[in-house]
Parts: structure tokens; C-alpha cells; sequence
């Protein structure tokens, strides 16, 4: 009702200051199912364009398996759509504690619960389990969703230089009079694709008696020989006190996410976590399909194993090519441009060579840092993975940037 | 006897500044993306220790640490 034109007027404002600056956020319509080749209308009112995705987080390429879409429907059948309550009213159907025991089952911790998503779980657990009295202690780089469930929560907040375990122990030293200290982690960094130290980190935890969390959205599924996350990875199954992820990226990629750990923490969630209590929790068609998801993970390795072929195939012929990529082994493999302009002009070349890459730039990273994050998938074929190296190798050319240093890059196009 | 500006200043460019970023007495570290309002709490600890005071939580604002100049005007005061 008090809408008024100045209201109006300053909110245009802010937009326009937003795409004046270049962080102006535009969706591309997908008009199918997501996959390694989908069609996509780009700009909004143009005809659609096949391109292959490398920018999904759908790493295992289950996120339109006929498997899980056949689970998905039997489960929309036998269970319905919605619930129409949360958890503890009458929200809970037998196939949500079916998967919570899954999840505990496969990454082998004590209990898990349910959340809608993985930034739900973020939001609540901190505060469901830490006071005033407590420490955490993250990481400088950790995802967005954990600062803010930090935020939400009452204890006291310090961070560590990035995967630096000296300064991580300097704080743990720092911080030893708090009731309680929790060290946070993401597992896998979603911007450069690196694994946190996890081992190390096990062990300053237990020199230090504090709590080890891990967000593992971007490992479960196939991180770790058997794909059960980064700490399969770093041999500490069973030592991390509390692990979050999605069912949103390898696991399906539909929506949902947990808080899984020690039976005690994950019950201290289940009275108090506020996105838990006060939200619906997943629909029965997506539990349905997580379900089978996991089922397929548990049976055999073979999505993961193809994922990490596809990834060293990649890294390797980016590499060759000439490209500067950051270091790592995970499938999240970025292309470094460190100029934010040029990183959009990449991508929207490679975009018309049938490539679907986002260049991220400041302040999603660091000044300077401009890329294009390219994610490879087991739904890749190596035919997509060459085509697209064919297009990266063609637009990589005509900037003139193949083979050429940081440096180079940079006296070229400047920070 | 220690230069308080030094001491603080040499602890914000190893706590904080992981690049060639300079920092003088008056650059901003707060405003100026430096120090994350996060991370303020280990400088507010330091400065516990290392002058033995205690600093109320309503005084250890993003506004009072916004520079090596102000945040050794604020510990003095609690020096006395």
C-alpha cells in the first residue's frame, strides 16, 4: 500500500548500481532436463541453443537418471507430494527416517537429520548446539552458508588462515579457557576445488579437545574411494563429530540437505534447530529418489570412479592446452583469467562455441582471482569433455592467453 | 620500551594480511576489508593478554578497531 515512487525509485537504484558494476545476476532458462547437453534459452526471448553444462554441481550425473526419476515418481505415488507440516507435528513419514538411516549408514557417523536444504542445516546446528561459553573456529574460506549460521549463533566466532594448520593451532591455543571449541570446515572449497586438511585437522582436535565439523557438500558421493566424502578420503570415517551436506549437487541434485554426527548433537538439532523445527522438511517424491540415489552409490563405484577419469582427463587436457588452472584433484577444476572482464568474455564466447562456463569474479572470490569454474560430471561422455577443450583451446586463442603465466595473463588484462 | 602502535600493527599484518597490502596507523583494517568484523575477536584477545586488560564487548566495535591509531587510543584508556 505505501509503495511509493520513492520506495520504488530507490530500489532501482540499488539495481542499477548492481549492473553498473557488473554483479547483476541474470538466469539462463534451461528447457530441459538437466544433463551434460541440455537446451538453453540465452539471452530471455531467444531460440534455443544445445550446449554442453560444465558448470553444474550434477557430479555424478544422477540428477535425471531414470532410476532415481523412477524412484521419484513411485514415491510421489505411494507417498503423495507434500506433507503440509513440519517434522514434529505430523511432518515425518517412515521413508524420512529410512533415509536419515541411510545417510548415517554411509557416512559412517551415529545419527543424521533431516533439513530442507544444506544452507538450512548450516543455519541451525551452530545454534542448537553451541553457547555463549563456546568457540568456533572456521576456516577463512568457508561457504556462505556456514558465516551465516555463525552469525545466528551465540558463541564466541574466530577464524583460521585458510587450510594454514599452524594458525589453526595458534587459535585453538588461543581460545582453550571456552566450555566448548568447534573447528569448521568446508570439505571440498566449492571456488578452488581443494580439500581441506583433514587429517591434521582430526588431529589438533584431539590434541586440543574440540569438536571437528565438516560441510561436505561438494565431496559426498565422490570424494574417498567409495565416495563417502573428504573424510574417507583423509582416513578419519568415524572421528568427525558432525558432517552437513546437500542432496542438492552429487546426490541427486534436487533439493535437501542434513546434519549428520554424533547421536547427541544430531538429537540437540531435532529439539532446537529452528529451520528444522519451523520448516517442511523434504517433500516424499525427492526423499524417494535420495533413496535410490543412495542405493546406487552403495552398490558400486562406478559412477565415482568414472567422474574421477573424466576429471583427470580434463585437468590433463586443460593443462596441455595451456591454461593456468588451480591446483587439485576434485571436479571442481578452476580455469584462471584473474581479470573479472575477461573472465566474462570467455564465458560468453565459449558459450556461443556450445559451452556453458560462468566466470566468477570479485567479490564471489578474491580481487584478482577471476575465473571460469569449470565442474565435470560422470554424465560426461569424453566426447562432451573434448568438445568442449576444442572451445576452451579456440577461445583461449583468440585472447591470446594459452601458454602464457599468471603474469603474462595479468600485464595483458591487468588484475 | 615496545611502541604500542608497532606491536598492534605487526600483529594485524601477520594475523590478517595474507598479500603485500600495506598497512600504515590509519588505514582503514575494518572499513577497509582488511580485518573481517569476524575475525575481530582474536585482536580484541591479544590485546587482553598482551596489556592485561579487559575490554568490554559494547566497546570492542568495528568503529573502535577500525585502525592501529584508534585501537591504541582505546587501550590506553583501559590501560589508564
Amino acid at each position: 500500500m505505501a509503495y511509493s515512487d520513492k520506495t520504488r525509485g530507490m530500489y532501482n537504484g540499488i539495481l542499477s548500481g548492481l549492473q553498473e558494476a557488473g554483479l547483476f545476476k541474470q538466469e539462463r532458462f534451461i528447457h530441459s532436463p538437466q544433463a551434460a547437453d541440455i537446451e538453453v534459452e540465452f539471452p530471455s526471448g531467444s531460440s534455443l541453443k544445445n550446449v554442453i553444462n560444465i558448470c553444474a554441481n550434477n557430479y555424478l550425473g544422477l540428477s535425471s537418471h531414470p532410476d532415481v526419476v523412477k524412484a521419484a515418481h513411485e514415491g510421489l505415488d505411494s507417498r503423495g507430494y507434500g506433507m503440509s507440516s513440519v517434522r514434529f507435528i505430523c511432518g515425518t513419514q517412515d521413508i524420512h527416517r529410512k533415509l536419515e538411516q541411510m545417510v548415517t549408514e554411509f557416512l559412517d557417523t551415529e545419527d543424521t537429520i533431516l533439513f530442507p536444504s544444506c544452507m538450512d542445516a548450516n543455519a541451525g546446528v551452530f545454534e542448537a548446539v553451541l553457547t555463549k561459553d563456546d568457540v568456533m573456529i572456521s576456516d577463512r574460506l568457508v561457504h556462505a552458508s556456514i558465516i551465516d549460521g555463525i552469525r545466528l549463533c551465540s558463541a564466541m566466532h574466530d577464524t583460521f588462515k585458510h587450510s594454514d594448520m599452524d594458525h589453526l593451532e595458534s587459535k585453538l591455543q588461543l581460545h582453550h579457557d571456552r566450555r566448548l571449541k568447534m573447528v569448521i570446515t568446508d570439505g571440498v572449497f566449492s571456488m578452488d576445488g581443494d580439500t581441506a586438511k583433514l587429517d591434521e585437522m582430526a588431529a589438533l582436535c584431539e590434541k586440543y579437545d574440540a569438536l571437528l565439523f565438516i560441510d561436505d557438500s561438494h565431496a559426498s558421493g565422490f570424494i574417498g574411494k567409495k565416495g563417502r566424502g573428504t573424510h574417507e578420503k583423509y582416513g578419519i570415517m568415524g572421528k568427525v563429530d558432525v558432517i552437513t551436506t546437500t542432496f542438492g549437487k552429487g546426490l541427486g541434485g534436487a533439493s535437501g540437505g542434513c546434519v549428520s554426527g554424533r547421536k547427541e548433537l544430531v538429537e540437540m538439532c531435532r529439539q532446537k534447530a529452528r529451520p528444522y523445527l519451523f520448516s517442511n522438511t523434504i517433500a516424499p517424491p525427492v526423499v524417494a529418489g535420495v533413496i535410490k540415489v543412495l542405493e546406487i552409490l552403495s552398490a558400486t563405484t562406478e559412477r565415482r570412479d568414472k567422474l574421477e577419469k573424466n576429471t583427470e582427463f580434463w585437468r590433463k587436457g586443460l593443462t596441455e592446452a595451456g591454461f593456468v588452472l588451480k591446483e587439485g584433484d576434485t571436479p571442481i577444476v578452476p580455469v584462471m583469467l584473474f581479470n573479472a572482464k575477461l573472465s566474462q568474455d570467455v564465458s560468453r564466447d565459449l558459450y556461443q562455441e556450445g559451452v556453458y562456463a560462468i566466470g566468477f569474479f570479485f567479490p564471489v572470490v578474491p580481487q584478482g582471482q577471476a575465473r571460469i569454474r569449470t565442474q565435470i560430471s560422470a554424465g560426461h561422455e569424453i566426447h562432451h569433455l573434448e568438445k568442449a577443450l576444442d572451445a576452451f583451446t579456440k577461445v583461449g586463442k583468440k585472447y591470446n592467453i594459452l601458454g602464457k603465466t599468471k603474469q603474462e595473463i595479468i600485464e595483458m588484462y591487468g588484475m | 620500551m615496545e611502541d604500542m602502535h608497532e606491536v598492534i600493527r605487526e600483529y594485524v599484518i601477520n594475523e590478517y594480511v595474507e598479500d603485500d597490502t600495506e598497512v600504515t596507523n590509519d588505514t582503514p583494517l575494518i572499513s577497509g576489508g582488511i580485518v573481517d568484523s569476524f575475525s575481530m575477536v582474536s585482536l580484541k584477545r591479544f590485546l587482553e593478554n598482551k596489556y592485561s586488560i579487559s575490554i568490554p564487548d559494547d566497546r570492542a566495535t568495528p568503529e573502535a578497531f577500525d585502525s592501529v591509531n584508534k585501537i591504541c587510543t582505546l587501550v590506553q584508556e583501559f590501560i589508564g
